[in-house]
């Protein structure tokens, strides 16, 4: 039996980081980009709270830090997103060229 | 052994989740599998004693972010997305860069890590250690963290919000 160590839980979420780095640039949709984001930041919080185990409670009081910032995050860049639904009527990342000049 | 079956059944759910999320064309079944990501996920920090971790993440991610994400969704009504080919250039530098990045990585995971285990119900991400540390250790970080948060909600209405009609009589 291989007991399970601090490399597992890192092989996870490097996973999950490229997954939503794949995320991030290959999909159109601004809410499955954003949803790709979240899924980056759980990655980071995965490899926090592994490596707590190593170096003590910090890492985890950094990943409720992190937490509280992905969920201002997602509010304001909905926020945008509805504003700019507003205006332009898609939510196509291509679409988006307001500031082009 | 139960530790090792746990962390292999939730490690594979959430790596699979986070495929469905990519794989999916509607945004709401991406919002479902993502979800159900950091439903797993919360058993993983579990699996580390992460107790108070864990359970942030199911309220604040699985029910607070998640909610907000799928009202958006709603709200705007979007469909299917529909795709496009992808550029060749993406074709040529990516999979070189996917490979030499993954062997990075590989490499960094193999030689620069240590190794630590955590007994299976020993706990210590207990919520008292935890509240000890942020309120006396992380306390200035804690209260940038709360304006940063009242900022976030005041930007979200602003952005969110419908602009006034333009009405003469008010404007002093």
């Amino acid at each position: 039996m291989v007991p399970i160590t601090t490399l597992h839980y890192l092989v996870v979420a490097a996973a999950l980081f490229v997954l939503g780095v794949i995320g991030v640039l290959t999909r159109r949709n601004v809410v499955i980009v954003l949803m790709s984001i979240e899924l980056i930041l759980n990655a980071v919080n995965l490899n926090l709270v592994a490596f707590s185990r190593l170096w003590g409670l910090h890492g985890q009081v950094f990943a409720i830090f992190v937490i509280t910032d992905a969920a201002a995050e997602a509010a304001v860049g909905l926020g945008i997103l509805i504003a700019f639904f507003r205006n332009k009527e898609t939510v196509n990342v291509d679409e988006v060229d307001l500031l082009k000049w | 052994m139960l530790h090792l079956v746990l962390f292999l059944v939730f490690g594979a759910i959430c790596v699979a989740g986070a495929i469905n999320l990519l794989v999916q064309s509607h945004p709401i079944s991406s919002a479902l599998s993502l979800v159900v990501v950091m439903a797993s996920l919360a058993v993983e920090y579990l699996l580390l004693g992460a107790e108070f971790v864990a359970a942030v993440q199911v309220i604040v991610y699985a029910g607070a972010v998640m909610v907000l994400f799928v009202f958006v969704i709603m709200l705007l009504n979007a469909g299917v997305e529909e795709r496009t080919k992808g550029s060749r250039v993406a074709l040529i530098l990516g999979i070189p860069g996917v490979l030499a990045g993954g062997l990075l990585v590989a490499w960094v995971l193999i030689e620069r890590t240590g190794t630590a285990t955590v007994g299976l119900g020993a706990l210590p991400g207990f919520p008292k250690t935890i509240g000890n540390l942020l309120f006396h250790d992380f306390l200035l970080p804690f209260e940038v963290t709360s304006v940063l948060v009242l900022i976030a909600i005041m930007g979200a209405v602003v952005l969110a919000s419908r602009p006034e009609p333009k009405n003469p009589e008010k404007e002093s």
